[in-house]
Formats: C-alpha cells, structure tokens, sequence
C-alpha cells in the first residue's frame, strides 16, 4: 500500500526546513503516520539533503521513535525508579495478559501497543499508566482489565 | 499587547495586583484557586475545576474570583484547592472531588465556615520546614499569564539588570551567591558564566545559553514542575544569564514526555516576546535575545551535556569525551552555558534579593571558595514508600529524616524505612543508620551516594535491594549510547549478573565481580553515564550486602519481590473466605467457598501478586 507523501512537505515547512529540527520533524511524521514508514524518511532525506543513513541513526536511536506501525492506542506502563517501588511490574504484567502481547509490541488489530516510559514525572501517584494522552494513577494490577476495555469500545477512527 | 517600556513594570504590577486584591473596594469577596499540576489532572483536579465553574457561573453576583495554579505540592492527597476570604489566611483543602467543591463552595466560601474534614492544618508538617524560593510564586499566579508573573515582582530582576548592572557585575553576583548546578553536578553557575564569556570574548564568537530540561532521571519531576507552574521564572533567568554571557541566542531543551509543561513554557514565551521581554531590543534597550524550545524524544543520555548538544544539532543524542569543555566549545562549537531549570529559576530572586540575604540559607561559606558551601535550597521529588509523595523545597544542610519522617510523615502502611535512594541512576543508597546526614552537594557523596538533581524514593521492608539494583543497570543499558566498551559491556554483564542473581541462579565470586566490573566502567567510561553507573550497585553492596549474600547463597528474597524466590500462600487464620482474591486471580489459583478459608495453589500461581494487593485482611503470605 503506498503511503501518502502530501503531509512531509508541511511537516518540514513547519520546522522551516532546518537540518537542526530533524528530531522534531521525526516526531511529527511519527504522529502523523503512527510510525516512520521507509517511504516517508526517504522523501525527508530527499528534501532536508541529509543522507538517509543519518536519518536512519537518529530514527533508530531515540526512544520515541518506532520503525513498525503502531495501535491507535498506546498503553504506556511507566517505568519509572517511585513506579517500579509501588509495583509497576505487576501493573505491566497485568496489561500483557489482558492485551494479549508482550511489552513492545502491538496487537494484530492494529489497536493496542503496550510501552514502557521511562518517567512521566507523576512519582506522586505511582503507578501511572498513560493511554494515548489519558493519565490514570495509582492503577493496580486489577484495574488493568477495566482500562483495557474501556478503550475496546471505542469506534474506529 | 505592545511592547513595554521599563517602567511600565510597576504600572503593571500595581494595575494586577489591584485587578486580583480581596475585599473592599474591589468586586471580590472569596478567592478558589484549583491547582491543576500534571499530577492534579491525574488525580481529577480538571473535574474539580469544571465544578467550581459551573457553581460560579449560575451566581448572580459573581464575587468569586476562580483561579487555577500549577503543582499543588503534596502530590500524593491531590487534587488540592485553596480557599482564600478577605482578611484571613488562605486554607488548603487536599483530596477534593468534584462533590467537594460543592460543600466547599457553600460553607466555606458563601457560609464563611471551613470544611474541616477536608482541610490540610496550617502547619502540617509537610510544609512547615519548606522554604519556597525557586517555588516562590506557587499558588499566586496562573501560568498563562505574564502580568501574574509582573505582579509578583516579575521581570523585576532584568529590569535592575538591564540599568543598572554590567555583564561582569552580574557574574560576579552569581559567582558571590555560591549558586551551585541544580541539575546534579554541583557546579558553581557565576564560575560557569565567567568562563563561557572569556570563552566567546578570546575567539569573538557568539555564544549560546540553554536550559536542561529533559529530567531524564526516573523518578524525578522538579523541573516538570517549575516549568509549568512559573515558566517565566526560568525565562527571566536564561535573560539574565544571556545578558551576563554576551548571548544572542538560547535553547531550552525540554522532554518529550512532558506535554502540559511544553504548552506552558511556549505560551510564556509567546508572551515575553509580545510584551517585548524576550527578542529585540528588549525592554527597549540594546540587548537583543531570543529562545527556542527543542523537544528531546526519550533518550536518558540526552540529559548529558554533550549528547544534548548534538541532540540540538539534528543528530543522534551521542556523547563525547569532556576533556574540551562544552562551556568552551559545545553547541556548533562555540562557547555554550548549559544550566539545569532550577538553577536559571534562582537567578531573578538571587539579583531581587541579594547575595547577602541567599548566603544566609544554606551550608558552609563561599566567600573564598565557590565549592565551599551549598548555598540556598533544593528542590525534591519525595516519592515511593512514604506517606506524604510530593514535591518539597527545603533549605540545604537539612537531614535526610526530617525530610522523610517529619516531611513525609514517615513510612506508609505502618512499613518500616529501609532505604532512600537520590541522584537517580548516577546515585546510590543509604541506610537507617545514615539518616542524620545533611542534604546537601558533598555529604552524601562522602557516604557514597549523592544529592543529586533531586529525586528522593524511599523504600520500605518490601523493597529488595537486589531487585533495585538490578533495575538501574537494567535502566542504563537500555539507555547507553553504545559507544564505548566500558560502559556497554560494563552494563550488560552487570545485568547479567544481576538477572542470575534474582532469578535465584547467583553463584560463588558474582558479587566479587559485580564490583570489579564497577571499577573499570568508573576509570575508563566515555561520559558520565558509564563513570557513574555503578554507582546504585556499590551503595547496595555496601550497605545491604547480607541482603544479596540471601539471595546468592540461601535463594531466598526476604522482601518478596524476586518471584522466584518466594512462594505465596493464604494464611487460613486471618481470611475470612470473602472471595475478593479469587474473582481477581487471572491464574485461577485460588479455591474455596463462602466464609471458608480459601487455599492457593502454588503450581498455577503466576505470583502477579494481585490477590496480595486486593486482600484488605492481610491474609496473604510471601515467604
């Protein structure tokens, strides 16, 4: 399936075609496309002049960025020194069995990812775990099924 | 909004604080503030806040200023409200539901009668020792706002800057206040500021200013904090700085996974630009200066001096060698000041205020030695095993046991303190018996640990030693750069070690090698990821090596977290047969009936330790 190039030329006039903005325009071709298809990194080698290996060494480097397409849910089980202190294994123990995947990868629906982040900065209400934008604190392993299926029922976009 | 002249900041001031005062003659007569940090959001202060709108909004006379702050502070009883009267002192209310707001509204603000059950006493002790310098403007602005900064004497310390000091005369201020690197190295700023001008005088180069807001340690959120309750207070200072260094141009390079303080800081921005505080000539001066915002995109290291610069520069986030400082030739080369948040948050106040008055809080004497003291105060993270998690500021050279037990109320759960662990990934951990130490940059390194930029967990009984270390190696290897042997053979054979050991597999000679591996990552590392990564391993090993000795030698993990070294049972004395732990067992490993003692069967359990966090009896067994 081809992969639609038109939103690359607005992602880098955004960034005013700076070479230097290269780690913002990766994130926002990551949010655009739900990952960095080959494609699309290609036409930023293209129109930013930097070879694509170098592109390739920084898309592979950083966390945020992934190679692979992601869900349109993202479960991210922080990690963090005050989460794992209050049990943060367990809570991402919980959301591999509920989700049906291990940490890293991303169900065959293309629905759930399950990540683990390392520190959202919310130690205060250890455990936390983000779906997309959505903060949930103090999670217990046991809740992890009720999150899990409250996003279950949302329509495609 | 034009840009503003110097002296219309007292105008402003005066115009806001008049627009904002309490009682007569003004229209108001109640102020709510709802504190709406990353953590309050999280916690539902956003449904809070809607519910105070919708109670204003049906009032006629709407003498109810409603007004939203940044970071609450005592993070673990969010979300927090203030209710301020006329003529009385502002009470805080903590763990407020959307319900809450409605009696709040009613007796307190309307009937004049404070909501007892939900209110924090005065001088509870979590805020009693807090100093707030660099939290300075908490709950008395709305980030959103530059004129709430301006009515706070914002923008003050520029203006006295820009008139009436030169760049030397700035330097040597800081260099005087003995403010120290917040962002864990301790380094004295006025020494770094001088250097970074001589750097770009000699070559006539320009010179850059950036501010390291990526907080890469886990456990730590000071700098979130700062950034969007008071973003200005950052920008003031990077100004200040930039005027001090001879700088056109700075950075703030700030983590990905921070979205609420990103907004913040570019609104702020947005704003000093408008009224002519940042940019061109500002405040209708000479000096020019401007800020741009970089976002780092989850990669530790990039907290790291060097790698942060060449995150700046568009490429991967690797580090260099230090022995050509980055103050000389970092960014594009040329001459950079890195500071940490915290630190370009201490400026404005220490040039309002005065060296005299910051030397008087703090440690030691820096009248002659710039490392001779930690002047001022810290800002912590107090987080993990404690009653009261939060975010705390206190003045330096206080002990580690007033901040846990007198701050933090001590440990939660009626758990005994085991260990508290600072400096993030860099630090290391100390016992009991070390709790009457100082906070501040040098005692806790004697010990072996570190202050840090001001991560504070605490670990209780159920917290193993073996497993944490563990966790921080396994933390740094994933996030080393890869570029030097030391550091990433160092961390993989230590996880390996380490994994063994937990897993009950530890043999003769592993805790032997655990620390020869340290020795060789400290001496021959590239950057100080590798040098400080052992860090966590040596403290443990020091002081709670019986604990490891358990595991290697006994396989057992007293705490009961490495599972397979423990085995749970239900204790038929204490369950009461009420069937909570197996509806929520995904193993099906819990049998029995009704008000019968239930019995787990250890060949299916998956120790996901669900049944021990749901069983309010204590019934639960992990030995």
């Amino acid at each position: 399936m081809a992969v639609d190039l038109s939103k690359v030329g607005e992602i880098i006039e955004k960034w005013e075609g700076r070479k230097d903005f290269l780690i913002e325009i990766l994130q926002d071709v990551q949010d655009a496309y739900y990952y960095l298809p080959r494609e699309v990194l290609a036409e930023v080698s293209k129109i930013l002049e930097i070879p694509l290996n170098q592109i390739y060494e920084a898309a592979t480097y950083y966390k945020a960025f992934s190679l692979k397409p992601k869900g349109r849910f993202t479960v991210s089980v922080c990690q963090g020194t005050a989460c794992h202190v209050q049990g943060a294994d367990n809570v991402l123990s919980s959301f591999e069995r509920e989700l049906g995947v291990k940490l890293g990868e991303t169900d065959k629906k293309l629905d759930f990812t399950l990540e683990a982040v390392r520190c959202l900065g919310c130690c205060g209400l250890a455990p936390v775990v983000t779906v997309n934008q959505d903060i949930f604190a103090k999670l217990e392993p046991s809740q992890a099924k009720k999150v899990v299926e409250k996003y279950r029922k949302t329509p495609q976009r | 909004m034009n840009a503003i002249a110097i002296k219309d900041l007292a105008k402003i001031k005066k115009k806001r604080q008049a627009e904002l005062e309490l009682g007569e003659p003004g229209p108001w007569r109640a102020r709510v503030i709802v504190h709406l940090g990353t953590c309050g959001l999280s916690a539902g202060a956003g449904k809070v806040l809607q519910a105070f709108q919708e109670l204003i909004k049906g009032r006629q006379d709407n003498g109810i200023q409603l007004r939203v702050a940044g970071c609450g502070g005592i993070c673990s009883r969010e979300p927090v409200v203030q209710v301020e009267l006329p003529g009385a002192l502002p009470v805080m209310y903590v763990e407020v539901s959307a319900k809450d707001a409605k009696r709040i509204m009613e007796d307190h603000v309307l009937g004049k009668k404070v909501v007892t059950e939900k209110l924090l006493a005065a001088d509870d002790p979590f805020f009693k020792r807090q100093v707030f310098i660099v939290l300075r403007n908490r709950g008395l602005i709305e980030a959103e706002n530059v004129e709430d900064y301006i009515a706070q004497d914002g923008y003050a310390a520029l203006a006295k800057v820009l008139t009436s000091m030169t760049p030397q005369e700035v330097i040597q201020t800081i260099k005087a206040s003995g403010l120290r690197g917040r962002g864990g190295g301790g380094f004295p700023a006025g020494v770094k500021w001088e250097t970074c001008r001589h750097a770009g005088d000699e070559r006539g180069e320009e010179r850059y200013v950036i501010c390291n807001a990526d907080e890469g340690d886990p456990g730590a959120f000071m700098d979130r904090s700062v950034i969007e309750s008071d973003p200005h207070a950052v920008i003031e200072g990077m100004i200040i700085g930039a005027y001090a260094i001879g700088s056109k141009q700075g950075y703030v390079y700030i983590r990905k996974e921070y979205p609420i303080a990103l907004e913040k800081l570019n609104i702020a921005l947005a704003q000093a630009r408008e009224y002519g505080l940042l940019g061109d000539h500002i405040l209708g001066t000479e000096f020019s200066f401007d800020i741009e915002v970089h976002r780092g995109a989850g990669a530790f290291v990039c907290g790291e001096s060097t790698a942060l610069m060449a995150s700046l520069e568009g490429r991967a986030g690797v580090p260099r060698a230090k022995y050509i400082h980055t103050v000389e030739y970092g960014l594009w080369n040329k001459p950079s000041c890195l500071n940490n948040v915290e630190t370009w948050a201490n400026v404005p106040i220490i040039i309002n205020k005065g060296v005299d008055w910051f030397t008087k809080i703090g440690t030691g004497d820096v009248s002659q030695n710039p490392w001779g003291g930690s002047k001022g105060t810290k800002v912590f993270s107090l987080t993990g095993k404690v009653k009261n998690t939060g975010l705390i500021e206190v003045p330096m050279g206080i002990t580690l046991r007033e901040i846990i037990f007198d701050i933090g109320g001590g440990i939660d759960k009626g758990k005994k303190f085991k260990t508290v662990q600072t400096g993030g990934p860099s630090g290391g951990f100390l016992p009991a018996r070390l709790l009457d130490l100082p906070v501040d940059f040098d005692s806790l390194s004697e010990a072996g640990s570190m202050m840090g930029s001001g991560g504070m967990i605490v670990g209780d009984e159920e917290t193993c030693m073996v497993d944490l270390a563990k966790y921080f190696i396994s933390f740094l290897l994933e996030e080393s750069c890869g570029k030097c042997i030391p550091c990433r053979e160092g961390l993989r054979s230590m996880h390996a070690v380490l994994d063994r050991i937990t897993k009950g597999e530890g043999r003769k000679g592993d805790l032997e090698a655990l620390e020869d591996l340290s020795k060789v990552m400290i001496q021959s590392s590239l950057c100080a990821l590798g040098q400080s990564a052992p860090n966590p391993v040596l403290t443990a090993l020091k002081y709670f090596r019986e604990e490891f000795d358990e595991h290697v030698d006994r396989r057992k993990c007293p705490a009961g977290v490495c599972t397979a070294l423990y085995e749970m049972s239900i204790d038929p004395a204490k369950c009461t047969g009420c069937m909570v732990c197996l509806r929520n067992c995904p193993a099906g490993a819990i049998s029995g009936a009704k008000q019968k003692p239930h019995v787990l069967d250890r060949t299916k359990c998956i120790k996901c330790n669900i049944c021990y966090t749901v069983c309010k009896f204590d019934a639960v067994r992990k030995e």
